[in-house]
C-alpha cells in the first residue's frame, strides 16, 4: 500500500530513549485478522494525522488471556496476563489503548490484581479526547447524511458502561444517527463474546448475529458502525446471511473517523 | 371473662413464627454451604445499591408495566403490614381496633383509609397479574423451566394476595362500630351494603370470621414463603447489599490458579522442595464448581432470591435464539439442588452423604453453559443483583480445568494461545505484519 503508517515498537522507542505517551495495545484479531487489520491501520492513521506519541509491542505482544479465561482456563489465562504484565511493567507502561473491547476489559479490571495497573481506554474513549482537545479534526463530507446505527459491543457497553464515547464520536460526522430497538443497556450481544467467537454455536433455530443484524435493518442503515473487531465479524457476516451487503456496510467508528 | 380466643391466637402466633424461624435457620445453613467470599468492602456502597435497588425498586421500572404494577403491590404489601400490628394487639390483649384508643380519630381513619385504597390497588394489580400469566400468556412465564411447581407457585402466590385484600376489607366492611364511625372506611362503606339485612350478631361472626382468617392467613404466607420463589421479598434486600460492585465485565481471578502460576513462572522456585516445617497441609483445590459446595454463599443466596421473573432469560442472546441456556434455569437448578443438598443433610444428622448427584450434568448441562457469551445481558436485567454469569463461568472452569472437556474448537484454540500467543495459529514474530501490508 502507498500509505505510509508510522508504527514505532516500544523496542525501538527504548533504544531511542523514548517513552512514548501511550501504548497501542493491537491485540490478536488487530494483527492477524484480515478484516480487523483494516481497523488496526485506519486508527494508526487517526493517531498519526493527531500526531500521537505511542508505540505499539510487535512481536512482543502476546494474547491477554480474556478469551481463555472466558472459556473456563484460569490457568491459560494467568500465565498470559502474567507474561504481559511482565512486558509491560518492564517497559513501565503507564497509558493503553486498544480497539478491542476484550482487551480493554481484560486488561482494565482483571489484570490490576495481578500486578498490571495501567489507565486503559478503548479507542473510541481516545478518539473522543482527541477531537475534545482539538488535536482531532474531522471532515464532515464523507459520511454526511448517512444513515449509521451503532452496534454497543458488551464489553464496551455492560460491561465497562461506556455508551457515550462512540456516539459522542459518530456524532462528529455530521450523519444520521438512527437506535436500534435494543441499544446501550439492552443492546443484545453479537453472538461472538464468551468465546462463542472461535466455536460452533450450540443448536438453537438462529444465529444470534442473524438475529441482532435484524435489530440493526430495522432502522433501515447505510452503515453498521461497531467498535470491535469481533462485533464486526459477526455483524458482516450477519449482513452477508441477510445479503444485503450490497447496500449496508460494517464499519468500525475508528474507520469512519479515520475515512473522514 | 373468656381468655380462649387470646390463648388461640397466642398460639397461632407463636407456632406461625416459630416454624418460620425454624425454616430460616435451615435457609442460613444452606447459604452457609458455599464457599467463604469477601464482600466487607466499600459497605455505604452497598447500603445505597440496598436502598435504590430494592427498597427503591429502580431496576423493577426498566419494564413499565410490570415495575409500576409491582411497586403497588410492594407498597401496599409494606403499609397494610402497619394493620397487621394492630391485630396482633388486639389478638393477644382482646382489644378490638387498639389504634383507635391511641391515636386520634382523624388520623387513624387516615390510616385505615389509605390501607383500604392500597389494597383496592394490591386487588386490581395482582389481578392484571394473573391475566399476564394466564390469558396473555407471556412469552417469559412460558419457558421449558416454568411448568408444574414453578407455574403454580406464580399463580399461589397471586390467590393469596387476593384472597387476603379481599378478607381486610370484608373485615372492615362488617365491623358496624367502624363503620358507625364513617372515618377511614372509604372502600369498604361500598362493600357494607352487601351485607344488609344480617342480624348484628351475624355480622359479628363474619367480622371476626374474617379477622381470624386474615391473620391466620397471613401466618401461613408467611411460612409459605421459604417453599416458594416468594422469597424475595426478604432476600431481595440483602441480596442487592452483596451484590457486586465490580464492573460487569469484571470476572475474579482464581487465587488458587494465581498461586501456582506464579510458582511455575518463578524461575527460583524448587518445585520438590518440601513444605516448610509447620506449614498447613495443602489441601488440593478445586477449580471451578460441580456443585453447589463449590459455589460462593453469594451465588447460592442469589438462587434463594430469584422470582423466576424471567427477564434476564427473555434478554439472553442463546435463550432467543432458541439455545437451551435460560439463565433463569440457572438459578432454579441452582436452588433445587441446594435444596436436596440441604434435605440430604437434616436426614443424615447434619453430615452430607454423597449422594452420586452433583449441579453439573444432573441439573445444569454442559450444552447449556458452553451456549454463553458472556454478555451480561442477564446481570444487566436482573431486577434484584442477581448474577447467574458467575455461575456459569465458574462452572466451566471446572469443564475445563478439571475435566478438559471444553469443545474441541476451543481446545484448539486454547492450544494456539498457549503455543504462539494468539487464539490463532499465527506466529507470533508475525504480530506486527499488517504494518507493512
Amino acid at each position: 500500500m502507498s500509505e505510509q503508517l508510522k508504527v514505532p515498537t516500544m523496542a525501538e522507542c527504548m533504544a531511542e530513549g523514548k517513552q512514548p505517551e501511550v501504548l497501542f495495545w493491537v491485540g490478536s484479531a488487530g494483527s492477524y485478522d484480515d478484516r480487523a487489520k483494516k481497523i488496526t491501520k485506519a486508527f494508526v492513521r487517526i493517531l498519526n494525522k493527531a500526531n500521537v506519541d505511542f508505540a505499539v509491542l510487535g512481536s512482543e505482544e502476546s494474547c491477554t488471556g480474556d478469551v481463555a479465561k472466558r472459556a473456563g482456563n484460569e490457568f491459560l489465562f494467568q500465565m498470559q496476563a502474567m507474561m504481559n504484565i511482565e512486558v509491560l511493567n518492564a517497559y513501565e507502561i503507564k497509558n493503553i489503548v486498544t480497539c478491542d473491547p476484550h482487551s480493554f476489559n481484560c486488561i482494565k479490571n482483571e489484570y490490576p490484581s495481578l500486578g498490571g495497573n495501567y489507565n486503559v481506554k478503548h479507542h473510541t474513549q481516545f478518539i473522543k479526547e482527541l477531537i475534545d482537545s482539538g488535536k482531532l479534526k474531522v471532515q464532515q463530507h464523507t459520511y454526511k447524511g448517512k444513515r449509521i446505527t451503532f452496534h454497543d459491543p458488551c464489553y464496551l457497553g455492560r460491561a465497562n458502561n461506556e455508551y457515550d464515547a462512540p456516539r459522542v464520536v459518530l456524532s462528529t460526522l455530521d450523519a444520521n444517527l438512527t437506535e436500534m430497538k435494543r441499544h446501550r443497556a439492552t443492546a443484545l450481544c453479537c453472538g461472538a463474546g464468551g468465546a462463542q467467537m472461535f466455536k460452533e454455536p450450540e443448536k438453537g433455530d438462529k444465529d444470534i448475529n442473524v438475529l441482532r443484524t435484524e435489530d440493526a435493518l430495522e432502522t433501515n442503515p447505510d452503515i453498521i458502525a461497531t467498535g470491535c473487531p469481533y462485533c464486526n465479524t459477526m455483524m458482516t457476516d450477519g449482513v452477508k446471511a441477510k445479503e444485503k451487503e450490497d447496500s449496508i456496510t460494517v464499519l468500525d467508528v475508528a474507520e469512519l473517523i479515520a475515512n473522514s | 371473662m373468656d381468655y380462649l380466643p387470646n390463648i388461640l391466637f397466642a398460639i397461632a402466633l407463636v407456632l406461625g413464627i416459630g416454624f418460620f424461624a425454624k425454616n430460616v435457620r435451615k435457609l442460613i445453613r444452606n447459604i452457609k454451604l458455599g464457599q467463604d467470599v469477601d464482600v466487607s468492602d466499600n459497605k455505604s456502597q452497598r447500603w445505597k445499591n440496598m436502598a435504590m435497588i430494592a427498597l427503591g425498586q429502580s431496576k423493577m421500572v426498566k419494564r413499565p408495566i410490570a415495575g409500576i404494577l409491582h411497586i403497588v403491590v410492594y407498597i401496599g404489601f409494606v403499609i397494610i403490614n402497619i394493620e397487621v400490628l394492630e391485630i396482633i394487639i388486639d389478638g393477644l390483649f382482646g382489644t378490638h381496633r387498639i389504634g383507635l384508643s391511641i391515636l386520634p380519630q382523624s388520623v387513624y381513619g387516615f390510616l385505615i383509609g389509605s390501607f383500604e385504597i392500597l389494597a383496592v390497588g394490591v386487588l386490581i394489580s395482582v389481578i392484571l397479574f394473573w391475566i399476564r400469566r394466564n390469558v396473555i400468556k407471556l412469552k417469559r412465564f412460558l419457558s421449558n423451566e416454568m411448568t408444574g411447581w414453578p407455574k403454580n407457585d406464580g399463580n399461589i402466590i397471586l390467590y393469596f394476595e387476593v384472597v387476603l385484600m379481599c378478607l381486610f376489607l370484608v373485615m372492615n366492611a362488617t365491623d358496624t362500630s367502624f363503620q358507625e364511625l364513617n372515618s377511614g372506611n372509604v372502600i369498604s362503606q361500598y362493600i357494607a351494603p352487601l351485607f344488609n339485612g344480617l342480624s348484628e350478631g351475624s355480622l359479628h361472626l363474619i367480622e371476626r370470621g374474617a379477622w381470624w382468617l386474615h391473620i391466620v392467613g397471613i401466618l401461613i404466607f408467611l411460612n409459605y414463603l421459604y417453599y416458594s420463589k416468594h422469597l424475595h421479598i426478604l432476600l431481595a434486600f440483602p441480596n442487592t447489599y452483596y451484590g457486586s460492585l465490580k464492573p460487569k465485565g469484571e470476572f475474579n481471578n482464581l487465587d488458587a490458579v494465581t498461586n501456582e502460576v506464579k510458582l511455575m513462572m518463578d524461575p527460583n522456585a524448587d518445585p520438590f522442595a518440601a513444605p516448610a516445617e509447620g506449614a498447613e497441609e495443602e489441601v488440593p483445590a478445586k477449580f471451578g464448581a460441580s456443585d453447589v459446595q463449590d459455589l460462593n454463599w453469594v451465588q447460592l443466596l442469589n438462587a434463594y432470591t430469584c422470582t423466576e421473573c424471567g427477564r434476564c432469560t427473555s434478554s439472553c442472546p442463546a435463550n432467543l435464539t432458541g439455545k437451551k441456556l435460560s439463565p433463569r434455569k440457572i438459578m432454579m437448578d441452582t436452588r433445587d439442588r441446594l435444596e436436596e443438598v440441604g434435605k440430604n443433610i437434616d436426614a443424615n444428622n447434619g453430615t452430607f452423604v454423597d449422594d452420586g448427584k452433583q449441579l453439573l450434568g444432573d441439573y445444569i448441562t454442559n450444552e447449556e453453559l458452553w451456549a454463553c457469551t458472556t454478555c451480561n445481558a442477564c446481570v444487566e436485567e436482573c431486577p434484584v443483583s442477581i448474577n447467574p454469569l458467575s455461575i456459569i463461568l465458574d462452572m466451566r472452569r471446572y469443564l475445563v480445568m478439571e475435566q478438559s472437556a471444553a469443545p474441541t474448537e476451543l481446545n484448539n484454540m486454547m492450544t494456539n494461545i498457549e503455543n504462539n500467543g494468539a487464539p490463532w495459529p499465527y506466529n507470533q514474530m508475525d504480530r506486527l505484519n499488517w504494518k507493512d501490508e
